[in-house]
């Protein structure tokens, strides 16, 4: 009796004693906030290793796009603590800097030898600093994107198509440098009859919900001339978002839409795009970079059918490309900083760093992105880079969400409804966004 | 027997427990009952309310909590009374409301009153009809949108068939003149049968012995109809009318699902506007008073209505 007694009071400790450890354990574990896309998985892949060297666990809370920015904003505005670690948007990190929903990293930085200088300069103004170009960082920069472009280089190669090509254009059918050229592609592919199949000239960016079609129009808009605002004075807007070249570039948006995109594309976004192209349907696709590793594995569309090419340049041969990409910050409501600080030392690491770039990443570290290696190591890393070098960002303002809001609108109304003129609708852009910095007393 | 085991049961309680049993009225025990819900209702309907009207007088985004907020009066109010958008928002949810409501008491009205014939096998049909009320809005707005589809969609594969248009010409979804009837077409096609439904009760509520009458007075089917089934039915239609304008006042699931307001702001009813400035622009303070201005407009329109609904039925 007195051995079964010892015996139950044995394995009841023992149950109590792993409970409690199993507590410990779980106590310690951090949830890292992004959205629910390739590259999560990748960094799910990934963090196995922080947990291996360090015992700290790693849970995930994946979102899908289209709510990403409504459930983590949300989240963030109430103080929540369910996130340790947020990767969030660019755009986010004047609104989580001034709101206080970030940690400032600047004395991490400085305590680890942690230096911006050893990232990719487009990335840590683009994701980290608030205010821009001042030494004030939020976040790390963790997954470099940028808009670019794909197409299907089997389609492409065929003597037919060239022959023909060559005697309705004047010159070889191949990736476009200028907007003109990719116009001329997707007008001789559209509704074109290939292998059977009615096919078009290219997807872009047309979504309303979020932010789709402003980072499709910002993408050409940039290179047809279009600023923000004056660049020697803040904030004023009058002539630079809605000039005559801005005007141009809209309208050319606009007629790309109307003549080569598939039926129905009004509201494609991210996901549509991929699914185009992975369907066949169309020759060009304009897509964020997270994109391309998922499309070059593809059976149907991928390995030597696709190709990359980067933002064509604008009528006066300006270049640029809509920056995509985010940070990741430790989130200030958190309890368990100190352990978020370690993740992101040990995200900083240079082997990691090449590790997640293996995994499908995109690591905005030089050392990772500058190695000699680097542009032979995958079809679409030289695309990567060279977008990389020319990108541009919109707002990052405390107040992003109204001026997204504006132009998403705007936008929508003129290429896909074709309500007004271009003009109008960059006139209106610049009244809807003069209010809302008079709103927050900036102007 | 019953009774002097009472006056035992009573007899036999200690007095601090039978004072404080007795302490409790009648009235007191009804309170005891309802408090949790008007507790309830107090937190998460009336309370809200007053707080929306407080914050639609403030500059207050709910992004910004660290912010001060300042007290506006009624610049909110005047700013979307006077902001061109509201309007045609406004504009899109009436054409909207209008258009379903006529459909939905056209073709409910009609099925009721087939269904009320008792043919063969109407029991069956009935609950056919009944199937697409049954369904999920976010259910509905999807497949809908599936069967909208310009490439693969049955929707434009059959348009395509009876009329020779290219399936791929038929953009429901895309073309900023067929994009409300679209969302016109599904929200008819789900919520009719709840109209029928209500027009039926109406019809079975009508005595068997005024046809009878009617019959024996020799009054054809049409003066019938007119004369005996119409002026009977309309409480019954109008308060069908009354339940859909309302909903459909307040739609968004449906568009949101099928448009998300566009293309452009084509689709753009006043709910999806009201949610923007809520919830992507964080214009808590802004939103607080066009959800107010909402309010008052359904329920002062509700609350003429329901004035005439009740004259109908007096008379």
């Amino acid at each position: 009796m007195k051995s079964t007694l010892k015996l139950a009071l044995g394995l009841a400790s023992a149950i109590f004693a792993s409970t409690a450890v199993s507590n410990v354990a779980h106590a310690e574990d951090l949830t890292l906030c992004w959205a629910a896309w390739d590259p999560a998985n990748a960094l799910v892949e990934l963090s196995k290793d922080f947990t291996k060297e360090t015992g700290i666990g790693m849970k995930f809370e994946f979102v899908p796009w289209t709510n990403y920015a409504d459930r983590f904003l949300n989240e963030l505005n109430s103080h929540g603590k369910l996130c340790d670690l947020i990767i969030g948007d660019s755009q986010w990190i004047g609104g989580a800097a001034e709101n206080g929903h970030y940690v400032k990293l600047n004395d991490f930085f400085d305590k680890e030898k942690i230096s911006m200088d050893d990232f990719v300069p487009a990335t840590v103004v683009g994701y980290s600093e608030w205010p821009k170009n001042t030494p004030n960082y939020w976040a790390l920069p963790a997954m470099g994107d940028v808009v670019g472009w794909t197409y299907r280089k089997d389609w492409f190669s065929k003597p037919e198509l060239q022959k023909e090509f060559k005697e309705k254009y004047g010159w070889d059918l191949a990736p476009p440098t200028t907007f003109d050229q990719l116009k001329q592609i997707a007008e001789f592919f559209q509704k074109r009859q290939i292998d059977g199949k009615t096919v078009y000239g290219a997807s872009i960016y047309t979504e309303r919900g979020s932010e789709g079609i402003t980072m499709g129009a910002m993408d050409v808009l940039y290179s047809y001339g279009f600023q923000y605002e004056n660049p020697k004075k803040p904030y004023e807007m009058e002539g630079f978002v809605n000039s005559e070249k801005s005007v141009k570039g809209l309208e050319f948006y606009k007629a790309l839409y109307d003549c080569c995109t598939p039926p129905g594309a009004s509201n494609s976004y991210m996901g549509e795009g991929v699914d185009a192209f992975k369907s066949g349907q169309v020759a060009m696709h304009m897509n964020f970079a997270f994109t391309w590793p998922g499309l070059q594995k593809d059976e149907n569309v991928g390995g030597d059918k696709i190709g990359y090419f980067v933002n064509p340049k604008g009528p006066d041969g300006d270049q640029f490309a809509q920056l995509g990409g985010q940070g990741i910050s430790v989130v200030s409501y958190s309890a368990k900083q100190e352990s978020a600080l370690k993740y992101i030392k040990w995200f900083a690491n240079k082997d990691v760093q090449a590790k997640w770039w293996s995994l499908g990443g995109y690591s905005c570290l030089n050392s990772v992105v500058k190695d000699p290696k680097f542009p032979s190591s995958q079809p679409y890393a030289q695309a990567f880079l060279d977008s990389m070098a020319i990108v541009k960002d919109f707002w990052a303002e405390p107040s992003y969400a109204p001026l997204l809001q504006a132009s998403q609108k705007r936008f929508h109304d003129y290429v896909v409804a074709g309500q007004g003129s271009p003009k109008d609708a960059l006139d209106g852009l610049v009244k809807d966004w003069t209010q809302v910095f008079q709103d927050d007393g900036k102007m | 027997m019953l009774n002097r085991t009472a006056d035992n049961v009573a007899r036999a309680t200690p007095e601090p427990l039978a004072k404080k049993i007795r302490g409790i009225s009648d009235k007191g025990l009804a309170w005891l009952f309802i408090s949790p819900t008007i507790l309830l209702l107090l937190a998460i309907n009336i309370f809200p309310l007053f707080w929306a009207i407080y914050l639609s007088f403030t500059n207050y985004r709910a992004n910004r909590p660290n912010e001060v907020v300042k007290n506006l009066g009624l610049s909110n109010y005047q700013r979307i009374l006077g902001d061109q958008d509201i309007w045609i928002a406004m504009q899109t949810t009436a054409h909207f409301v209008f258009w379903t409501i006529l459909l939905q008491t056209v073709i409910g009205f009609t099925l009721a009153w087939l269904i009320d014939r008792k043919f063969r096998g109407h029991a069956f049909w009935t609950t056919i009809i009944l199937v697409p009320m049954m369904l999920s809005p976010a259910v509905v707005g999807n497949f809908w949108r599936f069967l909208y589809e310009p490439q693969i969609g049955l929707f434009s594969y059959v348009v395509s068939f009876v009329t020779g248009i290219p399936p791929t010409n038929v953009q429901m979804l895309s073309n900023v003149e067929l994009a409300p009837w679209a969302i016109i077409i599904v929200d008819t096609w789900m919520w009719t049968p709840y109209v029928m439904l209500i027009c039926l009760a109406g019809l079975r509520s009508i005595p068997e012995y005024i046809y009878e009458a009617a019959e024996v007075d020799r009054a054809s089917n049409w003066r019938q109809f007119w004369s005996i089934t119409l002026p009977m039915a309309l409480p019954f239609i109008m308060l069908a009318v009354l339940f859909r304008g309302i909903e459909n006042f307040k739609m968004f699931d449906m568009v949101n699902l099928l448009t998300g307001g566009g293309p452009g702001s084509t689709t753009e009813v006043a709910s999806i506007t009201l949610k923007r400035q809520a919830f992507e622009s964080w214009r808590t303070g802004y939103s607080s008073a066009f959800a107010i201005i909402l309010f008052v407009a359904v329920f002062g329109l509700a609350n003429i209505y329901v004035k005439a609904l009740n004259k109908v039925k007096q008379r």
